[in-house]
């Protein structure tokens, strides 16, 4: 009687939870197994175990190397500048003031165009240097002989990190509002009453209570940005050395047709995410364990 | 004593509409690429190309004109029913998932909850490469149901945890009530449970969409010339083809169009989609 009650229970979890097994987790494995093959389309006679040699062979290589040190400085750029960035702007809209509503909306909307839309727009419309605006601007100022920096070929991985940095500011904005307007706010009136400054209450009971979102927003976007492919692939399609891990496995997999070096790449950001993914997990179950027991 | 009052707030008040000055700027700062994007579009491509810009040249059509002669509403249908179909899946399958996991929890209902969440961090790439052999060995590739399947199971867990937080608002008396009057489960589901959640479900519906919508590795390796969305069909215009700004603005703000309008119809439940439920 007991067991078919559980079962009673189990039955509408499981379509999801065999679906999400089956898609997510089983070509996962089979990565796994591909990163110790030797397996080129190309080559497809020497197909055969490998070993480690497909892990030595991407963790030796310089192009590699360079991919791993490319996602790392763009997701901590990105990740970083939209998170002060967010965080100074949602301080600006925790207050009530004229066309609040307004200047929200307008913050929203650079992360509701498409990924590839919205690097197409800074790549052709803003950062080009003979007719984007950016130069055009430069050029109302200063006349005819303002400089006109190439700005894409100068600055590659910058240019790619203030595309994303426009998309993600309102990402880390809106989780820090929520948090800001979370606050409990007859504490922080007790405390202006008992003499505390605006910097004090900011300082000692706005940043602590801030601090779980702010871990949470900061591990959400890292983990959206380290998969970042959409604006290396639009705005310098991997050249000028922004190529980063996901773009490089891309590559190597879609243009070498190296499966097994792929794969063994594939596995090596499956082992950086999970280290980023646990104190990811780690946050949001505070966060949860806050909600659940209220 | 009133006099220092009314000077605090004078000087509140003035330190205040300083900050709100400066928020409506960072505002139009932020939506300025948006904004020149949209008048682009509407320049011809002589004058979109003029630098310094010409911003009160003359409005016309012909980028819009343009980029639909390029054929794009193949792309933006397969977009379209990409979108459509795997959102209705996933909450087909989320909704039970999420009852399951709040109002008759099973047991260990945290675990698996955290489970859906950890799929989410498994990187894209890192399946890429299986789910193209496995496509390819059986005749998938290049069709929209591959794309339809990939992205129900890219948007379950937001739905799941979405959908939980919402169910668990849902008073058990309710229930109770229903169940003692003799409803059955699929009829409390439908009768009582899903007018409360209608809400959450809609813009768990919104987010899903907005996603499938946005997304690129997944749809430029494993389709071709048939099952192409929007965004592959964007990639087109990464290179520069002489004087084409308009015409890329026009596509960029076609292809933007709905998730702008999904976006900001959600834009209250925006928050707690992308923080996975975590923040409300």
């Amino acid at each position: 009687m007991r067991r078919t009650g559980d079962w009673a229970r189990r039955a509408p979890l499981l379509p999801a939870l065999v679906f999400m097994i089956i898609v997510t987790q089983l070509p996962f494995v089979v990565t796994i197994i591909v990163s110790f093959m030797n397996w080129n389309a190309y080559y497809p006679d020497e197909r055969g175990f490998a070993g480690f040699s497909n892990f030595r062979r991407v963790l030796t290589d310089a192009n590699t190397r360079h991919a791993i040190w490319i996602t790392i400085l763009l997701t901590a750029g990105v990740v970083l500048i939209s998170l002060v960035f967010g965080l100074l702007i949602a301080l600006l809209l925790d207050r009530k003031f004229r066309g609040r509503g307004a200047v929200r909306t307008m913050m929203i909307t650079p992360f509701l165009v498409v990924p590839v839309a919205a690097a197409l727009l800074w790549k052709h419309a803003l950062y080009n240097p003979t007719y984007g605006l950016f130069n055009g601007v430069l050029k109302w100022i200063f006349g005819d002989n303002a400089p006109q920096p190439d700005w894409i070929s100068n600055q590659p991985l910058w240019s790619i990190i203030f595309a994303l940095v426009w998309q993600w500011t309102p990402f880390m904005m809106l989780i820090l509002l929520a948090g800001l307007q979370s606050r409990p706010l007859d504490v922080i009136e007790a405390a202006g009453i008992d003499g505390a400054n605006q910097w004090e209450i900011f300082r000692y009971m706005t940043l602590p209570h801030l601090r779980q979102y702010l871990e949470l927003s900061a591990l959400l976007g890292s983990i959206y940005v380290v998969q970042n492919f959409d604006a290396v692939f639009t705005i310098t399609s991997g050249g000028l050395g922004t190529a980063n891990l996901p773009y490089t496995i891309y590559q190597t997999f879609y243009t070498a047709h190296d499966y097994g070096r792929a794969s063994a790449a594939g596995v090596i950001v499956v082992i950086g995410t999970i280290l980023i993914a646990t104190f990811a997990l780690r946050s949001v179950s505070t966060l949860f364990r806050e909600e659940t027991s209220k | 004593m009133s006099g220092q009052v009314t000077i605090v707030t004078g000087r509140k008040n003035r330190g205040g509409s300083v900050l709100s000055v400066v928020a409506w700027v960072v505002g139009v700062l932020f939506v300025l690429p948006v904004l020149w994007m949209l008048l682009t579009s509407f320049h011809s491509e002589e004058n979109a190309a003029k630098n310094p810009p010409d911003i009160a040249a003359p409005l016309t059509l012909d980028g819009y004109r343009a980029f639909f002669d390029t054929g794009p509403w193949p792309s933006i249908a397969n977009s379209l029913t990409a979108s459509i179909l795997s959102t209705a899946l996933v909450i087909l399958l989320a909704f039970p998932a999420a009852y399951a996991l709040s109002i008759r929890p099973v047991k260990k209902w945290t675990d698996v909850l955290f489970f859906f969440l950890s799929t989410k961090m498994l990187p894209v790439v890192a399946g890429l490469l299986p789910i193209y052999l496995f496509a390819q060995s059986v005749g998938f590739l290049d069709n929209i149901w591959l794309l339809i399947i990939l992205y129900t199971s890219m948007n379950l867990p937001i739905a799941v945890w979405m959908l939980r937080s919402f169910l668990s608002e849902v008073p058990v008396e309710i229930l109770e009530a229903a169940s003692v009057d003799g409803a059955n489960l699929p009829r409390t589901l439908r009768s009582v449970v899903a007018p409360i959640v209608t809400p959450g479900i809609a813009s768990a519906a919104l987010i899903c969409f907005i996603f499938s919508w946005n997304e690129l590795l997944f749809a430029r390796v494993l389709t071709g010339t048939v099952a192409e969305t929007a965004p592959v069909f964007l990639t087109g215009f990464v290179t520069s083809q002489g004087l084409f700004l308009a015409k890329v603005c026009a596509a960029s703000l076609v292809v933007s169009l709905p998730v702008l309008i999904a976006g900001f119809a959600a834009q209250d439940k925006l928050v707690q989609g992308l923080s996975l439920g975590a923040v409300k």
